[in-house]
Order: C-alpha cells, then structure tokens, then sequence
C-alpha cells in the first residue's frame, strides 16, 4: 500500500480547504470501501481527509414531510429511524437489503453514494480498466458480465453501480448538498452520478475537494404505497442482479403518480423515466406496466452473460408494481411474504 | 507516515505510533498481541474479524487504525474478564456453535452486536414490519448474521446458541 498522511480536521470548512488544495488528497468517511481499494492499490492517495467525525449525521424530517439526512449518517442508523421506517420505508428497505450488519454499522450516506463499482476487472489491478486507468481499454468488454449494466453502458464501461439506497434516493427524486470552496450548491440524484460514455473515470458531477454534506428528501405524499425489492444470487450480502424503488398512487384505476428506478442493471442508479412517463395517467394494469417497462428497457444493451437482467428487471418491477396496485402494504409492512 | 493515537482494547488503555497504513486488525494482532480477532480474507467479507468498535459490531480489517483512534474497542478476548463467560459465548459451547473455531471470535462479536441492534430496535432485510418492535426469531438471526462465514459449517449450531443469548 502506497504511504498516505491521515488528518481528521475539526469542520466541513478545513476538510475542503485540506482536500481542496491536494490534488492527492480524497475524503475518507466510513473507510469499508475505500480501505478494501487501498489495500488492492486500485486507488493511491497521498492523503486521507476523515470526515467521518464532522457533526454531519443528523437525520431530521423536514417541516414539509420531507426528510434531511446527513453526509455522515450511518447506513445502519439511517435504516432504523422511526421516520425513516413510516414514511420512506422503500429508502429503509433499500439501506437493509445491503452489504452485512457489520458495514452498515460503518458506512455512511455520502460513502454510500460515492462507492465503486464492484465489476471484477476494475478491482483487479491486472485487468484492463478505462476507471482506473483513462484509456487502458475494457477487459469486460469481451469478459464475463453477469454482474455489468445494461442500462447506461459505452464501449468504454460496462461497470453496474453497486448502491441500493441510491435507487430507493433516486425514485425519492432526492437533492445531494454539496460543499466547496466557492460555497454550497445542490445536486438533484439523478444528475449526481455520470455516464461512463469516454470518461468512466469521472463518476460524479463533484469536482475535486467539493463535500457532500447531506442528502435532501422531498416529501411524496404516496410514499407509504412503496416497496424496494432486490433479486440476488444468495439470500443475503450479496449485490443486486436487479432491484426495483418503486411508489405508486393509483386513483380510480388509472395512474396518478408513480415513481421506479432500477438497481444493478444501470451503470448509474437508474430513474425509469421512460416507463414513468408512458404510466402517468394511463391505467393501472399489469399489461400497462409491461408495456412501459419494455419501453424503458429498448434502450438496453445486453451481452451474452446478462441479457437475462431485460426480462428480469421487467418481470420484478411489473410483479411490485402490481402488487402495489392490488394490495399496497401498510406503511412498514415488507411487500412480499 | 506515522501518527499517534490513543485508544482503549478490552478495557485497557494504549498510546502507540502507527503507520497510517495499519488496519485495527494488524494493530490489535500485530502490535498489541491481541490474537482474538482473526484475519480471514481481509477485505471484509468474511466477518473473522469482527469486533465491537464503541459497542457496535465493526470489521477491524476495514477500519484503519487511525480512524479508531479514541474509540473503546472489545474483542471477543474482552467479553469474557477474568475468563467467565459472556451469555453469548456460553451458549455457543452449549450448542457446538463452532467446530475449528478460527471464525468464532467474529462470530461472537457480531452475535452480541446483533442481540444489543435488536435490543436497540434496528429492523433488518428481513423484518415483517418496519413500525413493529423487532423480534428475534431464527429467519431474523440467519439474515443479521450473513457477514460472518464458517467454512466448518457451523451455523446451525450458532444460530441455536444466539436464539437462547436472545430468550435470556
């Protein structure tokens, strides 16, 4: 492992200035991710800048009924708040339906957000990476891909963005806060993180030494008709081949709101903006939901190894949309037996 | 580079200089002589190397040394002083919850993490219902337990030993 100073500065204003100045330097919160990086040397700071101690944890509704959670909320804290748990269970459902007690009890929201990929060639030193090294080529190009995106892909990247809560915050239509030299701005989630297109190794829209401070909720009045639900390999601690974020307002057997973003098919947590649009007034039938999935699913591109992420990603979010629209489950409840 | 912390392992205080590069595990097990927990895969799939950082159940190989500088650390070693057994270690000799025991310090660790995330009413992947009070059945030890592996194959018995540390 390559040698790296570590500094914990005592607010949000030294971290970015500390960062900010380093062009070496990253911010290091929770570390499950990050430290696992250093060790395979996929990544080499000269410095760590821990923001984990900022008093940047706070998870507060917001008078509106939306809800504010802090950068350095934990995963695990921000799965168990009372709030969280009635109004936005989808974002809770999402939280526990990732990693193992161990890491949420670490992790935090803002190191959630910014994790890497888990695709095998980026985290083999050995392997062709265009996001670890500009221009190396892609060895998943012609690899095994059971695990890659086919939502978002380029001929430079096919890497599927690990997170669940970050579908659950992009159905939620979430805002990232973000704090730089120059002050702060907000980021809506579904701009946050970036295509791979030729620069897989820009991931976000953050420029270098900008902090994420906190993450914004809206209120969604039909947010207690919502369910997350993650298909994987094992039962537990495993990444997603599919999950589906979804909330749905269903009046008068039509469409009044709906809300779906996919997880582990995209190589950004994926709006299903397509389908949302094709569903929103139309009526609230398993032939409508079908439809609007197959919509949202042309733009795909599928290889040999994880064309069955189409039909899967379809059947899951058609099977929580349906079962939102028979018998939505109460606020809490998990949607499935 | 080096840096200096302080921290407490089992209820005793230490000052040491650490490379930066140090994870809790190596510092424990290297440095401070502390065997209990143990280096699986370090890269935090296993969970051989939990431990309780400040009560909650944490991977040591994760967490750098410098990050736990201030921190109240307890290894499976520190749940049982003066060798009497805590609850949850009794139960797994009561029910063979281990059979090389090279992973059982993690599991511990993280059994008595998850009996006191319970008792603090966080929910898991598995809770029926999120508004509800958690209760602990098999389903629910099986899932919160998911990040700690034994390649002996011992979970059936660790899953009997932590649902009788949950009825007392």
């Amino acid at each position: 492992m390559k040698e790296f100073s570590y500094t914990r500065p005592d607010s949000a204003e030294a971290a970015v200035a500390a960062v900010a100045q380093d062009p070496d330097a990253v911010y290091l919160a929770g570390g499950t991710n990050l430290v696992d990086h250093l060790k395979l040397g996929i990544t080499t700071p000269g410095s760590l800048v821990d923001v984990s101690r900022l008093a940047l944890g706070d998870v507060e509704p917001t008078p509106d009924g939306g809800l504010r959670i802090g950068a350095t909320a934990r995963n695990s804290d921000l799965a168990a708040h009372p709030y969280v748990r009635r109004h936005f269970s989808l974002l809770a459902r999402a939280l526990l339906a990732g990693a193992s007690g161990q890491i949420r009890n670490v992790a935090t929201t803002a190191g959630n957000l910014l994790q890497r990929t888990r695709c095998g060639y980026f985290q083999d030193p050995d392997a062709r990476c265009n996001k670890r090294r500009p221009g190396a080529g892609c060895a998943a190009q012609e690899g095994w891909t059971r695990y890659h995106a086919v939502l978002g892909t380029s001929e430079h990247c096919l890497a599927a963005h690990p997170s669940d809560m970050a579908v659950a915050l992009a159905a939620l239509d979430a805002v990232v806060v973000v704090q730089g030299r120059e002050g702060e701005r907000r980021v809506p989630l579904t701009h946050f993180h970036r295509l791979p297109d030729d620069r897989p190794d820009l991931e976000t829209v953050l420029e270098h030494g900008e902090l994420v401070t906190a993450v914004e909720v809206p209120p969604l009045p039909y947010a207690d008709r919502s369910a997350y639900r993650k298909v994987r390999d094992r039962a537990s601690y495993a990444f997603a081949l599919v999950s589906v974020a979804a909330a749905l307002d269903v009046r008068d057997g039509r469409v009044a709101g709906v809300r779906l973003a996919l997880g582990g098919v995209g190589t950004v947590p994926w709006r299903a903006s397509v389908a949302e649009e094709a569903l929103v007034g139309g009526p609230a039938t398993e032939e409508a939901y079908r439809e609007a999935l197959l919509a949202e699913l042309a733009q795909a591109s599928p290889r040999e190894d994880n064309a069955f992420k189409i039909p899967m990603a379809r059947s899951t979010a058609v099977s929580v949309l349906r079962q939102l629209t028979q018998a939505p489950p109460p606020a809490g409840r998990r949607d499935q037996p | 580079m080096d840096r200096d912390i302080e921290l407490r392992v089992d209820r005793e205080a230490h000052a040491v200089r650490v490379d930066t590069r140090t994870t809790l595990l190596d510092l424990l097990r290297d440095r401070l002589g502390n065997m209990s927990p143990k280096k699986g895969c370090d890269h935090g799939q296993c969970g051989a190397c939990t431990v309780l950082v400040d009560g909650r159940r944490t991977l040591s190989c994760l967490l750098l040394a410098a990050q736990a500088s201030d921190c109240e650390v307890t290894t499976a070693a520190g749940l049982a002083p003066g060798g009497e057994p805590h609850p949850v270690q009794q139960a797994f000799l009561d029910h063979d919850g281990y059979q090389c025991g090279y992973c059982t310090p993690g599991q511990i660790c993280s059994g008595v993490g998850v009996l006191d995330e319970a008792a603090r009413d966080e929910p898991s992947h598995v809770t029926e219902d999120l508004t509800a009070r958690v209760a602990l059945d098999r389903e629910e030890l099986k899932e919160r337990m998911s990040g700690n592996l034994c390649r002996c194959g011992a979970h059936p018995g660790i899953i009997d030993a932590l649902e009788e540390a949950a009825r007392q």
